[in-house]
């Protein structure tokens, strides 16, 4: 007999977030239309506001992922474990989102799609970090011995987060510093840009928001499913 | 254990492993400039490096039938010409910032790879001013 499965609906905030988010997402893509052109590189500038979106909503995912973590070690609630591994998965997708994004816009600019220096090297490190979390996880079948490793990985990552953002600040590098500068408490771009880079990011952090409990969802199914089957 | 992902978790953690302690470490100083080079020159003398400055204004030569490339980096203390062959990126201009890797013959930096940095001070084109002008703007903005 197939197992008994629940018609699941999503709930209303998940629903509200992910809509909101890609309504935002289309009003930021008008935004960054209506931007002007950048002095020196002319309509290039406009990868920005999907790079730069992309590369804060990927931190601040891999940062959840280490909080939800932490949360397992302490209580071991299995939700936890779910919603962290939910949570490095989709900050994964942002940050190769990011790289290409980056990528598209470092060779008509820098000359080159990629320099092994300070920023490029610690986002290469990041990136591998959670490729090698999605491995681990695979590799480890008892779920609880699972968890705990996945955590650890989880947890360490979070360290290299703040290198990755600070590495144009402490080493000589060809990628450029924030343009909107919280170290230095400056923003160096054209009001018109920094509305198109702040509706664009409200986009981005709203439909991981939804997405993050979306696959969050879904996993506590899996979960259930293999429960009954196992 | 799947042995299989085990072994793709260590290959990746191999690979951290090389950019943390091989790759980063050899590229914290990503590039040197030409006051660094010129005080301790032995040191780089026959040895790839990268060289970072600024454009000299007025130094820049470029041949587009040869594409040979000729001009200054300075960092303001020191100056160190340059010989590139290629075309350069759209950005490469006076008073740019630029890293070339490649290395000393004699006086002169030969670059193979020409990189331009570009600010990460953005701002739109203002009606009545040239681009030049605004660049200029931003520079003693700063």
């Amino acid at each position: 007999m197939e197992p008994k499965r629940a018609k699941q609906r999503l709930d209303p905030l998940t629903q509200g977030l992910l809509w909101v988010g890609f309504l935002t997402l289309a009003a930021g893509l008008f935004f960054a239309l209506k931007a002007p052109p950048d002095v020196q590189q002319g309509y290039l500038v406009r990868i920005l506001y999907l790079h730069v979106a992309a590369a804060w909503t990927g931190y601040l995912a891999f940062i959840v992922a280490g909080v939800y973590a932490l949360l397992y070690l302490v209580r071991e609630d299995p939700r936890f474990d779910r919603l962290s591994a939910a949570s490095a998965e989709i900050g994964l997708w942002l940050s190769l989102l990011m790289v290409l994004g980056g990528m598209m816009w470092a060779r008509p600019t820098w000359g080159v799609y990629w320099v092994w220096e300070p920023r490029l090297t610690s986002v290469a490190v990041m990136v591998a970090i959670y490729a090698a979390y999605f491995l681990l996880r695979q590799a480890i079948e008892d779920p609880e011995m699972r968890a705990k490793a996945a955590a650890g990985v989880a947890i360490l990552g979070v360290i290299n987060i703040p290198i990755t953002y600070m590495s144009v600040y402490w080493w000589r590098s060809i990628h450029q510093t924030a343009s909107i500068d919280i170290i230095n408490r400056r923003v160096n771009m054209a009001p018109e840009m920094v509305t198109a880079l702040l509706v664009n990011l409200l986009a981005f952090t709203l439909i991981y928001l939804g997405f993050l409990r979306l696959k969050g969802m879904l996993a506590e199914m899996g979960a259930r499913e293999e429960e009954q089957s196992g | 254990m799947r042995w299989k992902y085990f072994v793709g978790f260590l290959i990746i953690l191999g690979a951290i492993g090389y950019l943390v302690w091989g790759g980063l470490g050899k590229n914290l100083v990503y590039f040197i400039t030409p006051s660094e080079y010129k005080a301790n020159e032995g040191k780089y003398a026959g040895k790839r490096i990268r060289l970072g400055g600024l454009v000299k204004p007025g130094s820049v030569r470029y041949d587009p039938n040869t594409l040979e490339l000729r001009f200054v980096i300075t960092d303001g203390l020191a100056e160190v010409p340059v010989f590139h062959r290629g075309t350069p990126p759209a950005l490469f201009k006076e008073n740019q910032g630029v890293v070339v890797e490649g290395k000393f013959e004699g006086e002169t930096f030969y670059g193979d790879n020409l990189l331009v940095k570009h600010s990460e001070t953005y701002q739109a084109p203002k009606e009545g001013y040239t681009p030049e002008d605004v660049r200029r703007l931003i520079e003693e903005a700063k």
